[in-house]
Order: structure tokens, then C-alpha cells, then sequence
């Protein structure tokens, strides 16, 4: 099946990735100190942009539907508290999450491509894609093909983002880099390049199979190809680290990176995203004490 | 069962989520009102009763009374050091010496953040920089150079080794207490004692580092602190029973002192100014040189005699880097150095921002362009805004003498020859950048480069281990390593 | 009444935990007044294989730890030993010692503990080298761990001879395997706690107590063992080791020392356990700029 080639956009060469230098960086953005009043905004930005997320093979339509519930009722205790960005589920289970989230702003997500590890046709790659929209999936989360960018057929990754991204239609494409099967930041940033200029609405750093998912060091690599996109187009990118991200500390960094690299502007569940499942029960416990002054316990909030 | 209250969550958003102000508790810290001077293991008023006040440059307020020492304190200062040289130090085992250094550096760390509060809120640098940077270097100075006591027959193999007797140490105000440590701790190791002078706006870390001193025990007079202004360190200097100098400050000064010791005996070295060059190559992996070049010159407000304050990037990839330099700018925060979250603290004293700001003028009337990002600066207290200059040329003012303060003037170079020649051309020479993605290019750059510290991909790295120190103007001597040990002995 | 003392059980030291020799045995070393002093596990050979995977585990990230950072561990050690003084000194007399010699062997133990930990970010400085190489390349040599080192202690005493070996190996960056002195076992044991408290990361120092006759040899043949240690050893077995070692062309020093001697600590011993590498990089010469001035 021949793949048209999506815009004849020039990709850029990526530049090189200096490490060390990037930790040190990172280490800036680390001992930030969010307080008070910031720590609550911040949080309460953090719970609006999880997705809740359930790939497991032994997903069944219950466990679908309570995570749901979860996502418009995280904490019943509180008012105000903002609802999470979207359910991330396979797309077997995309219209019972669709039914469960009618009438809400909660997104449903489907990952597609043969998530997670992508070793499929392209065929069967774009019809995984094309049955999760049709069964009402407002986002779609690809996995890149991995292999074919370790051995250099970058022109081959490129065409397979573009041609998913038309079988996604109205959907929002999100492009899984998978960097920790990546290594190297040099390649995070080449893999975040293809896909950007491929035409992802978002690139995500993991499927969270694997280790290790989300850090600090793949996320500031994917944010400043972001950055630099933006400043060459004018096109914003969202971004969302998945996997790894279990604390509001760890969150809250996220957010102060996005702040000091992107701006503001990408600081809403339309341009950033956490993929974590336990994350949320931390925000809650921090959002608590803030109020409070007493540090919390888990007895205290739902696990689902 | 607990039942909860409902809680109301504010909604709206700060639309530019501000960070909160962070604070450093500071309730914990320890200052007297007044100092004395603390000579022969004890704390004694200067004998002209004269004292001066010292300030928080973040706010203009008293800090606490610093004593004023004579020629008559040094001199008793160095008396004291001299008996305790000859009979008690001198004597000791290196070993035994070298668990006395190795007390004190336990010691600081036992006590860092409480230094760290202290050299912030006197010397204006962010409580981060003292937190994470200043305060554990200063320590593991020590630590270093304690285990080196009895073992200098390595570092100087088939030479007979001698300590040289008393030690006069003139420290500056940009690193206070990691100042006292370089000079401090190889005295001590090598068998030396010491009469130091901090700078006069930031006594206090000497003093602190004094009280850790009594706490350890060292033998009364080993280590003599006298606190003052130039008198002092010119009494110092001329006084006939040092045995060696260290200075660390500026080059005029410098000068003065290396004049005032023609004819005597007096060993000598002197840590400098400088106008050091930070290279980017068009290879350079360019974020992390942005973040080099915003290490380089701002932090520590500017106040590094190796600052790279010259800036020489290859002209293919100038507009991107200054693009990018510009937009890294916006979110350093200028403000109270006590704040967690602030980047850049306060000009020391008032007379540092005046001298600053005559450098601002004059950039400005050579006509260069100024590039300053939008930052609020606090009402009181010396503050000064993260700065460039753009289209600076080679024989502008302000890209060949030293501002000290958080000003970068910008250049462009072509040719690898072009720029070693700039890089070169200046009568200092303490460090310098290189940045480039190629290896055999950096080993080019740093066997040309005339300057004593060169930085491949990253800038303004410090460690115990490493030799520091200048060419030409910057001055003479290393501090740190094992090659910073042959200043403190007689080697023969 | 006089209050009933609880008595110590002493066990053997693996992978920064006290188990029991997995062999159950036990052997009775006696005082100078041929009273036993204490059940000493007998250790086996499936010990000498759990100490080697503790110590090879270890090794990686012991070799990486920033020089500075092991200093401050190995002052640590000489903190918690001084710390125990007293304990020690009187395991030392019920081992035979006097009063005296016990006091100046703790003493020398911590200096000499103090010593070493002094050396951990200067013995590269001393011993390495940029070699002037005629080719226009940047030439370096700089020291490297050697690994697992196998320690076998001198047998005539319980603290000195121990510490003596194990500190310059560790200060190294290398991890070890320790065969404790046969007849003065108890010490080896108690400084294996004080390792245990003293930051010291799991499986640097593995301390095993027990017949070197019958250890050694498994040590010295062990393949994944990369170097041994052995102190004031009677000839016929330092010869057995010595050949069972050539396998795997383990490095082999023996050390005739009165560790008892102030001097007997010095930068060869550190030296002895470490490789050199050398390493090679271009050095462009671009252009007409030169470096004469």
C-alpha cells in the first residue's frame, strides 16, 4: 500500500544533545520552590490534565466504567475540583468509555497502531486506527515504529505519522516516541522532530510498558523540539509524558518546565497531559494538606 | 469515622502562574550584634574601639557591627600566629593536623545551611547559589585538603618539603566563605597558620567559620581572623613577619601588593580579574551552550573573575543563539536573594552597582545595543538586570575591561583562527569557554587558548580537586589540587 | 544480683547483612588461657560464592561513585570506629592483648582508616599522566578499579591486619572478600558493624570468618575474582594460591608487613589494586593560529 507523503515541509537538522549539560538544566527546574498559592494552581492545573489511562489484556467493561467514574468524580469531598482531561483505553473498550463520559468534558483517548510495540502492517496499523475513531475516539495515541528509527529510515517513520494522522480525521493524533527504547536524548529530539513535522498534534513520550517511561531529561528534550517548532511556524504542539510521574512534586516540576520553556500558553489540558495512574490520589492528598496543615493518608482517598 | 468539611477550591488561575514568594527560614540563624576579632583562640575588641556596620545589600538593612582592625591588631594577630607556629604547629604530626582540618570541614557541614542563610543575606548571592553551590564546596575544600597533610612527600617527590611559617590571606566578596576555605585549608595541610582578611562587606561567613574554628579544638592562634578594610589588608602585607601573601581580588590591587613586596622574602600569589571569552561554534549543541552562556555570566550576578563576559559566537548560528540567549532571559528572576525561586540576587554594595552602571553607560554611549528582558526589580537594596550587548566590537570598552556584574557583550567570529586571536587578545587570561560538538576541536581550542581554566561544553565548574588559577593578568598561583599545595611550602 | 549479660552472636558478614554460614558449622577459637572465646561460624565455600555475587554486584556502583563521595564514606568508617573504641579494645585483650597494645591498635586502626579515606580523590591526581605523544593526539592515563579483590588477613592479628588491607582496596574503588584471621576472629566480626553503619554501600566489604586453609583456595581459584591480597602466609599455601590463581590471571600481591608500624600505610598499597588506561583523542590543528607566544 503506497503511503502519501503528508507536507513537503523541509525537516530540519536536529541538534545535538549535550547530556550533562541538559541534567544541570534540569537540576535548575528541580529546586524551583512552589508554595502557597502557586502549589494550589499548580496542582489544581496538574489534576486537570491527567489522563486516566487502562491498557491492560485483562481490561473488561467494568473496570472501564468505574475508572470513568473516577474520571468525572475524583474526590467527592471537595467542591471545585477540576474533572481530568481524558480516559486513555484500547480501542475495544473506546465506545464504553465513550457512553460512561457523555455529557462530560472528559476526553476518551485510544491508543492504536498495535500499541504497544507497533510490529504490525501498516494496513492493519491504519484500520486500528480508523475502528477507534469510528467508534467515537476524540484522540488517538500511535506508537512510532521504533525499529525502523534505529536503523536510520527516518523517511519511513515520517511517512507512517503522516498517513495515520489522515486516517485520524477529526481526531487529535497523539505520536508515542517510546524513549526507553530510544536511549539517547539525541534521538529523543530527532524522533521528536519527524513526528512534529509529520504532523502530531502531540507527541507523548511513552507507551509505560516499558522502563524507564517519563523523565525529567526526555521530557525537557521533547518540550524544547516543541519550542523550537513554534518559534519556526507559529504552530503549537501539545506534550504529554507518560508513566513515571506517581508525585505532585514530580508533576509540579513537569509544569515549571513547561512554564519556563513553552509559556503559559501550553499551560491547559489542550496542549500538556500526564499519563499516570496513582498521580492523582497524590495531588489530592498535597491539595488537602494545603488546606488543612495535616499531612494525609491513603485510607482517606478512593483507589480504583 | 472523620467526616470532612467541605473544602472551596479557588477556580480561576493565575493566568501567568507566578511562583508564590518561597522564603529560607532564617529564624534558625545565629548573628551577634557585634564582632570582635578573633585572634590567639579568642575574641577581642580592636584596639581602636573602632567598629563599622555591615548591611544586607537585598534591603539596606543592619546586618551586625564588624571591628575595624589596626596595624596594631594585625600585628598582634600575627604574633599570635607565629607562636603558634613555632610551638605547637610546626611540632604536631601531619596526621594529627590533618584531623584537625578534617574536624572543621565535619563541622561546616553540620552547620551549611545556617552559613548559607548567613553569606546570602550579607553578600546578595541567591540563597541556591550559597545552598547547593557556595557552602559545600567550601567544605569539601577542606575535607580535600585535609588528607593531604601527611601525605605531601607524593605530591613533591625527591624535594625537601618545608612549611613556610605564617600565612597573610585577603579575601573578596563574591565568594566569602568559599574564599576563606581555598585559603584556609591548603595553609593549614601544608603546616602554615593564618592571619586572613575578608572583604569588609561580607565578614560575617569568616566569623561563623571562626566560632567552628573554637569548636574544633585547634590550637589558639592557628587560624587569627581580623576583620577591616584595605588598612588592614595593607597592614598585612607590609607586615615584616609573614612569610607569604595570597590575594584574591582585583587586578589593580593586586598590583599594588606585588609592588609593596618588592625586596622582601615574602612568597607570593595572586588570583585576579578577568574577561574571559566563552566560544560557541556553529556544532555546538546549542541549548545546553545557551544555558552555558546564562551560567557563565549571570550567576552569581555577574561577581566571577572567571565570568564568561565576552561572548563569540560564529556568525552562521548568532541570530538563533541570541534568539534563544533572549528568550532563556526571560525567565531568570531577579529579587531577594533569601527568595528560593530568584536567580539573580543583589549587587553586593552600592559602590559595585555604581561601577556597573558606569559600565552600562558607557556601552551605551559607544553605541552598541542594549538588551535587557522585562523583570521587576525590588525598590530598596542594589539591584541590577541581566544584560547584553549586542554589535560590540573588539576594542570596545566594555569588551576589554572587567564590569563584574551580570553584563554579557556579544561579538561574532568566522574562522577558528579569528577567534583564538580574540579570544587571546587581552591582558587577562583566568578562563575560558569552548563549545563545539567536535572533540579534536576542543583539544585545538584548548591548546591555544592563552587562559589558566578552560571549560569544554559547560562553564564556571568548580571542584577541590582542580587546579585554578590565571595567565598574564589575572594573576599567578593555583588554588585547589595538588598543584595548590607547592604555594604554601618551601620546596627545595 | 548482678544483671545477666546478653551475649553476642557472631556472625558472618555478606552483601550488607549478618547471616550464618550457610553450612551450620561452628568452630571454638580459644583465649591465651585456653577458654573458648565465642561459636565462630565455620564458613564454606557456597559462603566464599555468595560473598563473590555480593562483591560483583557491588563493584559497579562503588567503581562509579564520585572519588570525594567515598572519602567521606571511608572517614565515616574511622568516625564509627572511634565511636566503638572501647569495645574493641577490650575484644583485643580477650584476645590475648594488653591493655596497651590493644588501645594502640584502634588508635592506629582509625588513624590509618583516617589516612586512607584521605587518598580517595588524590591518588589518580598523583599517579596519572598526559603523555606527551609524538602524534598530534591527546594522550591520557588515569587509574582504574581492578574489581572483586580477594583479602586474605594475616593470622597473628584482629584488627590491624585487617584494616590495613581492606581500606586501600576500597579507597580504590574496588569491592572485597574477606577471609578473616583464623585464631582472632572476633574483631573482623564487630568491624563488619561498624562498615554496616558507616554509609558503606552493601556488598563492598564481605567479611567471612573460618579456616583460610580450606576458604582461601576457592577464593583463589574463583574466576570472578580479579585480584588477591594476602598477608604474612605461610609458604605452602601463599604457593597453592598462587597457582590456583594463574586461571584467570588474577593479580596477586602478598604482603610481609608489620602492620603494626606507623609507616606501614602508603600510596602503593592503593596502587597495587588498580589498572591504568590510556586513552587517545585527536587534536585538530586548523588554520595558522599558534600556541607560541
Amino acid at each position: 500500500m503506497e503511503i502519501k507523503s503528508h507536507i513537503s515541509i523541509k525537516i530540519p537538522v536536529s541538534p545535538s544533545i549535550d547530556k550533562v549539560g541538559v541534567e544541570e538544566r534540569i537540576a535548575r527546574f528541580q529546586s524551583r520552590s512552589i508554595k502557597n498559592e502557586a502549589k494550589k494552581q499548580g496542582l489544581n492545573m496538574v489534576l486537570s490534565m491527567i489522563d486516566l489511562t487502562t491498557l491492560e489484556g485483562k481490561d473488561t467493561e467494568g473496570k472501564v466504567k468505574q475508572m470513568c467514574y473516577k474520571a468525572k468524580h475524583l474526590h467527592n469531598y471537595f467542591e471545585g475540583i477540576p474533572q481530568v482531561a481524558a480516559v486513555c483505553v484500547y480501542p475495544s473498550m473506546v465506545a464504553i468509555a465513550k457512553n460512561e463520559l457523555i455529557n462530560s468534558s472528559v476526553k476518551v483517548a485510544s491508543v492504536a497502531t498495535g500499541f504497544p510495540s507497533g510490529q504490525t502492517s501498516l494496513a492493519l496499523k491504519l484500520k486500528d486506527t480508523k475502528f477507534a475513531v469510528e467508534q467515537g475516539a476524540d484522540e488517538i495515541d500511535m506508537v512510532i515504529s521504533r525499529g525502523k528509527f534505529l536503523t536510520g529510515e527516518f523517511a519511513y517513520v515520517f511517512d507512517e505519522i503522516a498517513a495515520v494522522k489522515e486516517a485520524c480525521g477529526k481526531a487529535r493524533l497523539k505520536v508515542i516516541l517510546e524513549t526507553g527504547e530510544l536511549v539517547t536524548l539525541d534521538n529523543v529530539r530527532k524522533a521528536s522532530d519527524i513526528a512534529i513535522y509529520a504532523g502530531a498534534d502531540f507527541i507523548k513520550t511513552s507507551t509505560g510498558k516499558i522502563q524507564p517511561a517519563a523523565t525529567m531529561q526526555v521530557t525537557y528534550t521533547m518540550l524544547m523540539a516543541i519550542r523550537d517548532y513554534y518559534d519556526e511556524t507559529g504552530i503549537m504542539v501539545g506534550m504529554k509524558p507518560a508513566g513515571g510521574i506517581s508525585t505532585a512534586k514530580l508533576a509540579l516540576h513537569n509544569l515549571v518546565m513547561v512554564k519556563e520553556i513553552l509559556g503559559t500558553k501550553w499551560l491547559s489540558n489542550e496542549w500538556f497531559r500526564f499519563g499516570a495512574s496513582s498521580l492523582a490520589n497524590d495531588v489530592l492528598m498535597q491539595l488537602v494538606k494545603i488546606e488543612t496543615g495535616v499531612y494525609q493518608s491513603n485510607d482517606y482517598f478512593s483507589i480504583d | 469515622m472523620i467526616t470532612f468539611q467541605l473544602i472551596n477550591m479557588k477556580k480561576e488561575l493565575n493566568d501567568n502562574w507566578d511562583y508564590s514568594s518561597s522564603l529560607e527560614a532564617i529564624n534558625h540563624i545565629q548573628l551577634k550584634k557585634k564582632y570582635n576579632l578573633f585572634i590567639d583562640g579568642k575574641w577581642i575588641a580592636p584596639s581602636k574601639n573602632t567598629y563599622f556596620k555591615t548591611i544586607n545589600p537585598a534591603n539596606e538593612e543592619t546586618l551586625a557591627e564588624i571591628a575595624s582592625a589596626s596595624k596594631e591588631d594585625v600585628d598582634l594577630a600575627v604574633k599570635a600566629a607565629q607562636k603558634a607556629y613555632t610551638n605547637v604547629w610546626s611540632k604536631m604530626p601531619a596526621s594529627e593536623r590533618a584531623k584537625y582540618i578534617y574536624r572543621i570541614a565535619r563541622l561546616m557541614q553540620e552547620r551549611a545551611r545556617e552559613f548559607a542563610v548567613i553569606e546570602s543575606l550579607e553578600s546578595g548571592k541567591t540563597i541556591r547559589e550559597s545552598r547547593d553551590v557556595d557552602i559545600p564546596l567550601a567544605c569539601n575544600h577542606f575535607f580535600y585538603y585535609a588528607g593531604w597533610a601527611d601525605k605531601l612527600d607524593y605530591a613533591f617527590p625527591n624535594r625537601k618539603i618545608e612549611s613556610l611559617g605564617v600565612a597573610g590571606q585577603i579575601i573578596p566578596w563574591n565568594f566569602p566563605l568559599l574564599m576563606a576555605a581555598w585559603k584556609i585549608a591548603p595553609a593549614l595541610a601544608a603546616g602554615n597558620t593564618v592571619v586572613l582578611k575578608p572583604a569588609e562587606t561580607t565578614s560575617l561567613t569568616a566569623l561563623k567559620l571562626a566560632e567552628i574554628i573554637e569548636e574544633s579544638g585547634l590550637p589558639p592562634g592557628v587560624v587569627n581572623i581580623v576583620t577591616g578594610f584595605g588598612e588592614t589588608g595593607a597592614a598585612i602585607v607590609n607586615h615584616p613577619d609573614i612569610n607569604k601573601i595570597a590575594f584574591t581580588g582585583s587586578t589593580a590591587v593586586g598590583k599594588i601588593i606585588q609592588k609593596a613586596l618588592v625586596g622582601t622574602s615574602k612568597k607570593v600569589t595572586l588570583e585576579l580579574g578577568g574577561k574571559s571569552a566563552n566560544i560557541i561554534f556553529e556544532d555546538a549543541p546549542i541549548d545546553q551552550a545557551v544555558e552555558g552562556i546564562v551560567n557563565g555570566i549571570f550567576f552569581n550576578q555577574g561577581h566571577v573573575c572567571c565570568a564568561g563576559s565576552r561572548l563569540y559566537v560564529q556568525e552562521g548560528i548568532a541570530e538563533k543563539v541570541i534568539k534563544k540567549l533572549k528568550l532563556r532571559m526571560e525567565s531568570l528572576y531577579v529579587g531577594d536573594p533569601l527568595d528560593k525561586n530568584t536567580d539573580i540576587g543583589a549587587i553586593n554594595s552600592k559602590e559595585q552597582l555604581q561601577t556597573i552602571e558606569k559600565y552600562l553607560k558607557i556601552g551605551l554611549d559607544e553605541g552598541t545595543e542594549m538588551y535587557q528582558p522585562k523583570c521587576t526589580i525590588p525598590k530598596k537594596g542594589f539591584y541590577c538586570a541581566p544584560t547584553l550587548f549586542l554589535n560590540v566590537a573588539q576594542s570596545s570598552i566594555i569588551a576589554q575591561e572587567e564590569i563584574f556584574g551580570p553584563v554579557l557583550t556579544i561579538q561574532t567570529f568566522r574562522t577558528v583562527d579569528e577567534v583564538i586571536q580574540k579570544a587571546n587578545n587581552s591582558p587577562f587570561g583566568l578562563a575560558a569557554g569552548v563549545w563545539t560538538d567536535k572533540g579534536s576541536r576542543i583539544f585545538n581550542l584548548t591548546s591555544k587558548l592563552r587562559a589558566g581554566v578552560i571549560w569544554a561544553n559547560c562553564y564556571n565548574k568548580f571542584d577541590p580537586t582542580s587546579p585554578f588559577g590565571g595567565y598574564k593578568e589575572s594573576g599567578f598561583g593555583r588554588e585547589g589540587g595538588l598543584h595548590g599545595l607547592s604555594a604554601y611550602l618551601k620546596l627545595s | 544480683m548482678s544483671r545477666l549479660e546478653v551475649l553476642k552472636t557472631y556472625k558472618i558478614f555478606i552483601g550488607g547483612q549478618f547471616p550464618r554460614t550457610e553450612s551450620g558449622r561452628y568452630y571454638k577459637p580459644l583465649d591465651s588461657k585456653g577458654k573458648a572465646l565465642a561459636n565462630i561460624c565455620l564458613s564454606s565455600r557456597k559462603d566464599v560464592r555468595n560473598a563473590v555475587v555480593a562483591a560483583r554486584k557491588a563493584f559497579g556502583p562503588w567503581s562509579e561513585r564520585a572519588a570525594f563521595n567515598r572519602g567521606q564514606i571511608l572517614y565515616r568508617i574511622a568516625e564509627m570506629l572511634e565511636g566503638r573504641q572501647a569495645q574493641f579494645v577490650d575484644e583485643l585483650m580477650r584476645q590475648g592483648s594488653s591493655k596497651v597494645a590493644a588501645t594502640n591498635e584502634v588508635n592506629l586502626s582509625i588513624d590509618r582508616i583516617v589516612y586512607y579515606a584521605g587518598w580517595c580523590d588524590k591518588y589518580n591526581q598523583v599517579l596519572s599522566s598526559v603523555n606527551p605523544v609524538s602524534s598530534s593526539h591527546f594522550n591520557f592515563s588515569s587509574l582504574e578499579p581492578m574489581g572483586v579483590v580477594g583479602v586474605v588477613a594475616e593470622q597473628s592479628t584482629s584488627l590491624i591486619g585487617l584494616v590495613s588491607l581492606i581500606l586501600p582496596a576500597i579507597c580504590g574503588g574496588n569491592s572485597t572478600v574477606v577471609l578473616a584471621s583464623e585464631k582472632l576472629p572476633l574483631c573482623s566480626v564487630t568491624f563488619a558493624e561498624v562498615i554496616h553503619s558507616s554509609d558503606v554501600p552493601a556488598g563492598v566489604i564481605n567479611i567471612l570468618t573460618g579456616s583460610p586453609e580450606e576458604m582461601a583456595p576457592i577464593l583463589a581459584s574463583h574466576m570472578d575474582v580479579n585480584a588477591l591480597i594476602t598477608s604474612n602466609l605461610e609458604t605452602k599455601l601463599s604457593n597453592k594460591l598462587a597457582l590456583l590463581s594463574v586461571d584467570n590471571l588474577k593479580r596477586k600481591f602478598d604482603y610481609e608487613e608489620n602492620w603494626v608500624e606507623k609507616e606501614k600505610q602508603a600510596l602503593h598499597y592503593i596502587s597495587d589494586l588498580q589498572e591504568i588506561k590510556t586513552t587517545w583523542h585527536p587534536i585538530e590543528n586548523v588554520g595558522g593560529a599558534s600556541s607560541s607566544y
